[in-house]
């Protein structure tokens, strides 16, 4: 199926789009933006190649909607795209959050609002990954650092969203995915694939909305004998309307549960001699590759700092980052945004350290002496 | 074949949410007749609709349904039918649903001529929201968001799909069943996108507006002003104002979209068979 095993030069948009297919991804539904496109090229060329579809669609809309609909037929489904096309989604992100069906939609930020600078890299789309359909829903959202990261962590993001039935946005920037470096495709044995619940009961009694302990429904494909019904408007376990007020909040709380019970399971964080740091960095995506750096530089001087990288942003990393602040004196967060995970570091912090953000907006990536410099001030 | 209509229902989720004199069901039921005719397997067919009252049909019959987001259907059907060639994919949709929000994706999935079969509920207005025009409502009649008279042309739906693409499309009426229920079972039938128009009445929101007060009022107007294409073609424009053509309104012979893929991937397959050997 891959290419080749082995270390290869890859481009993150390349990286992501072959370890989507190493996934399982089969249908890929997309429209055109810098600097997702690649993506998108990438897959017209490979997904056929495996049995897999490729569509270019109208327009960013009916490229979520098609591949919530390819996910219902069975494939495992992918969108790519960029912040104008990101906003164009948000609706039906949002069905597919309520209607449980598995998908992955990349995203590659670049510096907004509107068209903004389109070929410059920007991490300010954080909180529209998390909050940007309307409604309390599910969501997770990974964030990758490397190329190389881009490769494993997409492989992440399917099997987390078949998993659990979540949509899973994947938060790129333009750097990571312009930038080429060298990735180890492993043997395709290597790769753990995992595959959403599927019934185990007969159509007759299949309930497609009811979950067991896991909070997961058991979701089957359409034209497999159970013929079901799915539907944005709140439904009860039979996957019918229903505005009966017992089992509108049922819904509510068992998506807000699902959600609880995956979280320990798809929150990931590295961390680079956080364990006797006395300041910290917390950064993410390109900008924890300067950090990683910086907090080198700072050890070499003598300064006892330590980087946390999130390779979740959401659900946030509370419980790391509360017992990080229990023992350092201070959390930089460096940011290619005005604040937007600082206050998040804020939140989980309580108070118990000092937390100082670092904001660049002028569409260049933040440089390691900018993190270093701060970490010497705190 | 020549099964009861409720064979195709979910009659344990009726009764269902339409008013009285609505004419959705009426075109609802020359879908299911359609679909019966062509005797085809429940398990093998995809009903896909938008938001709308029309839009509410796909959760009374017993396939495998999907109730999307406005103006979305056909997106959402078109990777159905990617994945599941082989199903036969059915979208139920709304004048408004169809023509405005998803205009768009009309006009696009009928020029890829994607095996996907669209029928329209055309009632001239937005039922579900109480009554606003649609891109479907004729000039000069009334609407909650045009109190003083419409000042818009509508589209003629089935010239603007045909001139997109598609290789069938039709229009009926609900007056006229038998034949609306003949016109979807070959749109059905049809390999590649095909659309039927299929007029219907909203007596709640458009005929209480426009002198017409009843549902019987309403069928009797489009029996007086559906003129079938045959007649149509042996009258002058004169006699055709404010009337229009029911019946088949083009069929043409294009490859379909799904097909045209599979040999990509024939082609891709082989490629990378012989790459490895
Ligand atoms: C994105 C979005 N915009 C607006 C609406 C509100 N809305 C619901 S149905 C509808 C119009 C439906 O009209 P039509 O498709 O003609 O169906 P009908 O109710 O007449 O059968 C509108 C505007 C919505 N649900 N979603
Ligand atoms: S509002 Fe109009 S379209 Fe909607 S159910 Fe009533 S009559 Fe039918
Ligand atoms: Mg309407």
């Amino acid at each position: 199926m891959l290419r080749k095993a082995g270390a290869r030069l890859m481009q993150g948009n390349e990286a992501c789009a072959e370890g989507a297919i190493a996934a399982g991804l089969r249908f890929f539904a997309g429209y055109p933006i810098t600097p997702s496109t690649e993506i998108a090229e990438g897959l017209a060329l490979l997904l056929p190649k495996v049995g897999g579809r490729f569509i270019q669609m109208e327009d960013e809309i009916a490229s979520i909607s098609a591949i919530i609909g390819a996910s219902l037929a069975g494939a495992k489904s992918m969108t790519a795209t960029s912040g104008p096309g990101f906003s164009l989604k948000q609706e039906g992100i949002g069905f597919a959050a309520y209607t449980e069906v598995p998908c992955v939609i990349v995203n590659v930020q670049r510096v907004g609002p509107s068209t903004g600078v389109p070929t410059a890299p920007a991490q300010g789309d954080v909180m529209q990954a998390r909050w940007g359909t309307h409604g309390d829903h599910p969501i997770v959202v990974l964030c990758p650092s490397s190329v190389a990261e881009t490769f494993t962590l997409i492989i992440e993001a399917f099997n987390i969203s078949e998993r659990w039935r979540i949509p899973v946005i994947f938060l790129m920037d333009e750097v990571v995915a312009h930038m080429r470096e060298k990735v180890v495709v492993p043997d395709v044995n290597g790769i753990p694939v995992v595959e959403r619940p599927r019934p185990q009961v007969s159509p007759d009694d299949y309930l497609p909305y009811a979950a067991g302990e896991d909070l997961v429904p058991a979701m089957a494909d359409f034209g497999t004998g159970y013929r079901y019904h799915v539907t944005g408007l709140t439904h009860d376990q039979t996957g019918f309307p229903t505005t009966k007020r017992p089992e509108v909040d049922a819904l509510a709380r068992r998506l807000d549960g699902k959600m609880k019970k995956a979280a320990p399971h798809v929150t990931f964080v590295d961390e680079l001699f956080a364990d006797d740091a006395e300041v910290v960095v917390f950064a993410y995506g390109i900008t924890g590759r300067a950090a990683a750096k910086a907090v080198r530089d700072a050890r070499a001087q003598g300064l006892k700092a330590g980087l946390v990288k999130a390779k979740t942003l959401w659900p946030f990393p509370d419980e790391h980052v509360r017992r990080l602040a229990q023992r350092v004196r201070a959390i930089v967060v460096p940011e290619m945004n005005m604040g937007q995970m600082v206050r998040e570091v804020e939140r989980a912090a309580a108070g118990m350290a000092k937390v100082v953000g670092l904001s660049r907006v002028d569409a260049d990536p933040i440089t390691p002496d900018e993190i270093l410099a701060r970490l010497r001030e705190v | 074949m020549a099964m009861p209509i409720t064979h195709y229902l979910r009659t344990s989720k009726m009764p269902h949410i339409w008013c009285a004199g609505c004419g959705h069901g009426m075109v609802l039921g020359a879908v299911l007749r359609a679909i019966d005719s062509l005797g085809l397997d429940k398990d093998q067919v995809c009903v896909v609709s938008g938001i709308g009252c029309a839009s509410r049909a796909p959760g009374y019959l017993d396939f495998n349904t999907l109730h999307t987001t406005h103006g979305r259907a056909l997106a959402f059907a078109t990777g159905i039918r990617m994945v599941k060639p082989g199903m036969k994919v059915i979208v139920l949709t709304g004048d408004g649903d169809a023509a405005a929000i998803g205009g768009n994706h009309l006009i696009h999935a009928a020029r890829r001529n994607i095996g996907i079969a669209t029928v329209c509920f055309n009632n001239s207005i937005y039922g579900m929201t109480s009554g606003q025009y649609s891109p479907m409502t004729p000039t000069g009649s009334y609407a909650s968001t045009a109190p003083y008279g419409h000042i818009e042309e509508p589209f003629d739906l089935c010239e603007l799909v045909y001139a997109a693409g598609a290789s069938y499309v039709a229009r009926g009426t609900a007056y006229h069943a038998l034949l609306l229920s003949k016109l979807i079972a070959k749109a059905i039938a049809t390999d590649g996108f095909s659309f039927v128009e299929a007029i219907t009445q909203c007596p709640t929101y458009y005929g209480r507006r426009n002198r017409m007060r009843t549902a019987v009022d309403m069928l009797k107007w489009q029996k007086e002003h559906g003129v079938p294409v045959a007649s149509a073609a042996r009258m002058s424009p004169e006699e055709m104002v404010g009337k229009f053509r029911i019946g088949e309104l083009g069929t043409r012979t294009r490859p379909e979209y799904t097909r045209r893929y599979a040999a990509i991937i024939e082609v891709a397959e082989k490629g990378e068979a012989e790459r490895d050997a």
